[in-house]
């Protein structure tokens, strides 16, 4: 459905974008996990054909960016990093003016509208203008306008950046009810880590370049098992014991004990059978993307970066929409 | 028609918001009539154009002049909105759509050309109270030549404010091209007696000839008529329907060239 070959993007005096490659399957969820300036917004804007890439191509639904472009736009749909409704319109106003640019019947639209509108329970502030919306309705009412005209291929750009948690996880929810109810293929970026393991596939960018590209699962994998904590009153007695009957090697860390291995949950049971009257409490702690990224690239996905641009993110929505 | 129908979104939803803000409804009321009965009345009593017909009063010739500053300045902001539309990000939406770019600069031009007319038609109601009459025929006209300065301007207005980044350089452009555009135009005083330098400024502003175009159309035929008209109305329309197409293609260009 998404075919990129060496895509190249440079600027006046840097190269955002050099030479990535990789293929999204329809239906599939694709993610570009990656700190910010890595690339990934100069990539989505090649892809959606706001931006002419320097060398390389790319097919979407078939469909050269730069030759094709309104086939491209056709086959798209887009919800961009930053807020783009139309705040002194209605939400309805809105996805009018949608279906209109898109070309979408007017009886099919108003079946639709209500159909995108109920998906993201917005279906009761139709009528209202999108400037009293809070930003997690303007994102769902995005989301929806995304879905509106019966995209084959829907780009998210940073799509929950700046929500709070809750309201992300039902945009998550809303997002994937959508996808598999119309077969539509999603790209993403994302730079939090939790929202990257909503994707079936997941390339890390750095620097522009793809570092690499597999499951979230098996990129876990690639930082190894699980790590247990064991907390007991006599730890070297504990220490011993899981030499003997495991052959694992414990290290002391703090009051208690870690100890890595493959399948922590699996596990749990085995040590509490064998050993559980030597343990006072146990905790299995699974890798995250951020060991990945911290592993691949040999530092932290700047999470301090991160969280001082979603701030400003979120004031400037706030002043932009008062 | 598929191409028709974009333009027409993009100028309802000029429209739409227009109608929707009230304070703005307000401005574009209020401003020419506190130069038309302030300004007007004002200067009436001083300002004399040596070898005027009797009965003329000043506030017959700033009239014509008001309604084309007024056409000029609501243009001029419909257009600027551009910007604004970039800033909270809905330009993005619009330029990802299929649809050509330039079906966007012509209904964003025709959006602030309507606005800008039902601005002027407004104030073509206080004709009576002026002393000037005015026949249907003769309001028919003159609406035909305020769309055509009106649809000119904001193509100028889409065609700068496509380059602009932010709102910070609206001041600049509104000093160094609104301002004098509209001073040489002929609005507020009149061409002749004016040094020379002067003169070929003003010869240079096509809105001089809009200004004359309203001007010939009102007056053309009353003792006014005469003194108060400096062209031809061929030449008039020549030149304010070039600009228009002028401009309206930089505009296109301008919003094409766009990344």
């Amino acid at each position: 459905m998404i075919r990129v070959e060496k895509l190249v993007r440079k600027f006046k005096n840097m190269t955002a974008v050099r030479g990535i490659s990789f293929n999204v399957d329809r239906g599939e969820v694709f993610g570009f996990l990656g700190p910010n300036g890595a690339g990934k917004s100069t990539t989505i804007k090649m892809l959606a054909t706001l931006l002419k890439p320097t060398s390389g191509r790319a097919l979407i639904n078939g469909y050269d960016v730069v030759r094709q472009q309104d086939r491209v736009r056709r086959s798209i749909g887009m919800v961009f990093q930053d807020p783009s409704l139309d705040e002194r319109l209605t939400a309805r106003e809105n996805l009018y003016f949608h279906a209109m640019l898109y070309n979408v019947e007017s009886r099919l639209f108003k079946r639709r509208m209500h159909e995108v509108l109920e998906m993201v329970e917005l279906s009761g502030r139709a009528g209202d203008l999108v400037r009293h919306f809070s930003g997690g309705m303007k994102r769902r009412l995005e989301i929806a306008r995304g879905f509106l005209h019966y995209p084959k291929v829907l780009f998210l750009d940073e799509p929950t950046v700046g929500l709070d948690p809750q309201t992300r996880k039902k945009i998550w929810e809303y997002i994937h009810v959508l996808r598999e109810r119309e077969d539509i293929t999603i790209f993403m970026t994302t730079h939090y880590m939790e929202e990257a393991e909503n994707c079936h596939r997941i390339a890390i960018i750095d620097h522009g370049e793809i570092v690499v590209e597999d499951t979230p699962a098996n990129l876990k994998k690639m930082v190894g098992g699980d790590v247990i904590t064991i907390s007991a009153g006599n730890n070297q007695s504990v220490m011993d014991k899981l030499a003997e009957r495991f052959g694992l090697r414990a290290v002391v860390s703090g009051r208690g004990l870690k100890v890595e291995v493959e399948q922590g949950e699996a596990f749990i049971p085995v040590l509490i059978r064998e050993m559980g009257e030597d343990i006072a409490s146990v905790t299995v702690q699974k890798p995250t993307l951020d060991d990945v990224f911290l592993k691949l690239t040999g530092r932290e996905i700047r999470e301090e970066n991160v969280s001082t641009l979603d701030r400003r993110r979120v004031f400037a929505r706030r002043r932009l929409h008062r | 028609m598929t191409y028709l129908r974009a333009v027409y979104t993009i100028w309802l939803r000029d429209v739409i918001r227009f109608f929707r803000e009230k304070t703005r409804i307000l401005g574009m009321l209020g401003q020419p009539l506190l130069y038309l009965l302030i300004m007007g009345n004002g200067l009436a009593s001083t300002f004399k154009i040596p070898g005027a017909p009797p009965g003329f009063s000043y506030i017959h010739f700033i009239y014509p002049g008001i309604i084309g500053m007024s056409v000029l300045f609501t243009a001029i902001h419909s257009a600027i909105s551009i910007v604004w539309d970039r800033e909270f990000g809905f330009l993005k939406e619009v330029l990802v759509a299929p649809v050509p770019r330039w079906t966007v600069a012509v209904g964003k031009a025709l959006g602030g050309s309507t606005v800008a007319m039902l601005q002027g038609s407004i104030l073509l109601l206080l004709a009576p109270l002026i002393g000037v009459s005015l026949s249907a025929l003769t309001v028919l006209k003159l609406l035909g030549v305020l769309l055509v300065i009106a649809f000119a301007i904001t193509s100028l207005g889409i065609t700068i404010a496509s380059r602009m980044e932010s709102m910070e350089g609206f001041q600049v452009i509104m000093n160094f091209l609104i301002m004098p555009l509209f001073f040489l135009s002929g609005a507020m005083f009149p061409l002749r007696g004016v040094s020379s330098w002067m003169e070929t400024l003003m010869r240079l502003d096509p809105l001089t000839y809009g200004v004359d175009a309203l001007r010939n159309i009102m007056y053309r035929g009353t003792p006014l008529g005469d003194y108060l008209v400096q062209f031809p109305l061929g030449t008039d329309l020549l030149v304010i329907s070039a600009m228009a197409l002028l401009f309206v293609g930089a505009g296109t260009i301008a919003f094409n060239r766009r990344e």
